[in-house]
């Protein structure tokens, strides 16, 4: 073989390692497109392929899509809005954003909007969700995509074959005990699937209901933070001692669409998150779909510990397409978007959570029957004003309403992955995670 | 040459100097003058000189802190070990053997391969404890009662560190593969009538002649491996300590939306990046400058 020359070799070396990938932006910049930034649940990918073929094919407006994971959209987002970029006109953004982006003037209010388009019904959409988009100043900011709170979901097949019943309102005690009585009850299946996925979104929002519940929080109503107390520490003990003891494999890489897939695929018993993903789990290709029991959230010191969340579609200030953008949302957080997608895809599949009329149509409660009642139970009874046992800075029951949150949540959840991968302990992660609130409270008190 | 002539000789090239100038240097001042100011996206009102304190933010951060070690630690492991399964792979290929073009091209394609693309085979196909290679090809050897360790979270940063070793072997077996075809052969064969054992041979011909060849891969995989990102993004979301200094500043922009404390990381990250690259600029020189003096042998 002829030998390479090193000049060669080296500009190839070189042109090979620089190759740098770019990130995807929003396409077409038309007068009759709009982009839109969405997270890449299924209820979203239902969305996007349905959209062409009924919404673009109506208006003639053309809907470019950008698809991502939870953690990056919210980074993705907060910087397209934070700059009034203006390259995505629509996103979705949670009841966490809407209140925060509105007050920093990012987002379009949408109360004109809403008064002009009757078909649209303001007043169908569930009062806690409403609330929660409502920002300040008493305007609307945001529509919900869907709502949804959280309850324990279990194997009821499992269950009943060890003569163990679930109460409709356990508490966390003796959700623990079922857990350890169920661990191995079919080969390779595990107690309880909660998540261990470091994220203010992942791991951070089941555990800040555990912590609600066992009477901890954050913060105190006069900024004091409360992370190294012994009700918050007592709370994630029991959390990760639950999980360490009977979770799943992995715990600590394991979101919400990891322990979806241990549920679908037998490997957990019992598992306690999103009431969205009841309808995933009822779907009609499920291994799963029929076998399985509801109750609301455990609770251990207070009446429900049931989180509120909703994925909402915001249209950003800078867009001049606000019209558009405006009919895109009236579709998709409409009722006849719901009946669409229960026709063509099927009734489990819903966007559910959001409208009292969901709960009354008689083909949604054929499909969903199993959990709807449950459901629509948790998000009315959400108070994300009073969420605990004491009074708060801040709203929000799985998160703290401020801007800091999103940082102080993930910092501290990584310590508390750590733990439970045994590579730390719950002391120690949350002396850290003290250290960071209180640098966050401190600012606030100075407010 | 008068200096008019030296000038129009100059002048054609001057407009891409100009706009070289201007796409690699400007975003960094504006970088530097970010990493001066107070400035959290989140908080639009609060917006203003901050002069230092950023940087001794960075510096006192016990997180960022952590960071520039793990940064250290993965790139050390990460580049030392490629060089050595390359050292090895590269003496094996410079054998002639039949189908020696195939196994190069196959031994090359980890290279090849998108990196967060690697990192998510790795994390799950490989990995996953439940449905992982590892785990599966355990079961397969030892039966139903084989261990099932869960491996990224009982040696996450080996488990990073493993993924980019597989990608970055490659890289230095080309470089050190073209460091031995460049061997001059008389020299061994001379080595070899006077009754040089292989091992003599390597110690004392191969391996001063691979010396530089060696230097080299070490500093360019050290440029690149520092600013890894795919592979503690994607394996471990930065979690269980194997946030290194580009997660960091990632997580500072994106997740504290604090431009003014990313920039100022940033910056220190490019300080120590332009450290190594002087000393890989001189060994590529050095290369150049004997390559020109000795010729490339056919």
């Amino acid at each position: 073989m002829k030998s390479l020359r090193y000049g060669g070799l080296l500009a190839a070396v070189l042109m090979a390692t620089t190759a740098c990938a770019g990130a995807g932006g929003g396409g077409g910049t038309g007068e009759n497109s709009i982009n839109v930034l969405m997270v890449n649940n299924p209820q979203m990918q239902d969305l996007q392929k349905l959209a062409a073929d009924n919404f673009t094919k109506d208006t003639g407006i053309t809907v470019n899509f950008t698809v991502l994971p939870e953690n990056d959209v919210r980074d993705k987002i907060s910087q397209d809005f934070s700059s009034q970029a203006g390259q995505y006109d629509v996103a979705t953004i949670s009841n966490y954003e809407t209140p925060i982006y509105a007050r920093n003037g990012w987002l379009t209010p949408l109360d004109d909007h809403v008064a002009e388009d009757t078909a649209f019904d303001q007043g169908d959409i569930l009062e806690p969700i409403r609330r929660s988009l409502t920002a300040a100043d008493g305007k609307v900011y945001a529509q919900p995509f869907y709502g949804e709170s959280s309850f324990l979901m279990y194997r009821k097949d499992v269950l009943d074959a060890q003569g163990i019943t679930v109460p409709e309102r356990p508490t966390w005690q003796q959700v623990a005990d079922i857990a350890a009585r169920v661990d191995g009850a079919q080969p390779g299946m595990k107690g309880i699937c909660l998540r261990g996925q470091p994220g203010w979104g992942q791991l951070m929002a089941p555990l800040t209901t555990v912590v609600n519940t066992f009477g901890g929080t954050w913060f105190t109503e006069d900024w004091q933070a409360r992370v190294n107390a012994p009700e918050f520490k007592q709370a994630t003990e029991f959390y990760v001692n639950l999980v360490r003891a009977h979770g799943e494999a992995g715990a600590p890489q394991a979101g919400f669409a990891e322990c979806l897939n241990n549920m679908t695929q037998g490997k957990v018993a019992m598992w306690y998150d999103a009431t969205v993903a009841a309808g995933l789990l009822e779907a009609a290709d499920s291994p799963v779909r029929g076998k399985l029991g509801f109750a609301q959230a455990p609770v251990v010191r207070t009446d429900s510990s049931a989180w509120l969340y909703t994925w909402a579609f915001g249209i950003q200030k800078a867009s001049k397409k606000a019209d558009n953008a405006w009919k895109f949302v009236s579709w998709a957080s409409g009722k006849g978007y719901e009946e669409l997608v229960g026709k063509s895809l099927g009734w489990s599949r819903v966007p559910d959570g959001k409208r009292r009329s969901t709960y009354q149509r008689p083909e949604y409660l054929a499909a969903s029957g199993s959990f709807a009642a449950q459901a629509e139970a948790a998000i009315a009874g959400a108070k994300p004003d009073d969420p605990g046992v004491q009074a708060r800075p801040a709203a929000g029951i799985q998160f703290v309403g401020i801007p800091e949150f999103t940082d102080l949540g993930t910092r501290v959840s990584q310590g508390i992955s750590a733990a439970i991968a045994g590579s730390t302990t719950v002391d120690e992660a949350l002396a850290e995670g003290q250290r960071l609130a209180e640098a966050v409270a401190a600012k606030h008190r100075g407010n | 040459m008068t200096a008019a002539a030296r000038w129009a000789r100059r002048a054609p090239l001057l407009p891409a100097l100009v706009f070289t100038i201007l796409v690699t240097q400007l975003p960094f001042a504006a970088t530097l003058v970010i990493s001066l100011m107070r400035w959290n996206s989140l908080d639009p009102a609060d917006r203003g000189f901050a002069g230092a304190d950023n940087y001794v933010a960075v510096f006192t951060d016990p997180d960022l802190r952590s960071a520039v070690g793990t940064t250290v630690v993965l790139t050390a492991v990460v580049v030392l070990v490629s060089l050595l399964l390359g050292l090895g792979l590269a003496l094996l290929l410079d054998r002639r053997f039949a189908g020696r073009g195939v196994v190069r091209t196959m031994l090359i394609a980890p290279f090849l391969v998108v990196p967060v693309a690697a990192a998510l085979l790795w994390k799950h196909a490989l990995y996953n404890p439940e449905y992982g290679l590892f785990n599966g090809a355990l079961t397969w050897l030892f039966g139903e009662g084989a261990p099932q360790p869960e491996w990224i979270s009982e040696m996450p940063l080996t488990a990073v560190e493993a993924s980019l070793v597989w990608q970055w072997t490659p890289f230095m077996m080309l470089i050190l593969l073209a460091g031995l075809q460049s061997r001059p052969q008389d020299a061994v064969e001379a080595a070899r009538v006077d009754g040089a054992t292989p091992w003599q041979v390597f110690r004392h011909l191969t391996l001063p002649h691979l010396r530089q060849y060696l230097e080299l891969g070490a500093l360019l995989g050290s440029i690149y491996v520092v600013q890894n990102f795919d592979a503690v993004f994607t394996i471990t979301s930065g979690g269980l300590g194997t946030a290194n200094l580009p997660y960091a500043v990632y997580q500072t922009f994106y997740q504290a939306h604090d431009y003014g404390r990313a920039s100022a990381a940033g910056v220190v990250v490019v300080l120590g990046s332009i450290v190594i690259a002087t000393f890989a600029l001189r060994v590529v020189s050095s290369l150049l400058r004997e390559e020109g003096r000795t010729g490339v042998r056919a």
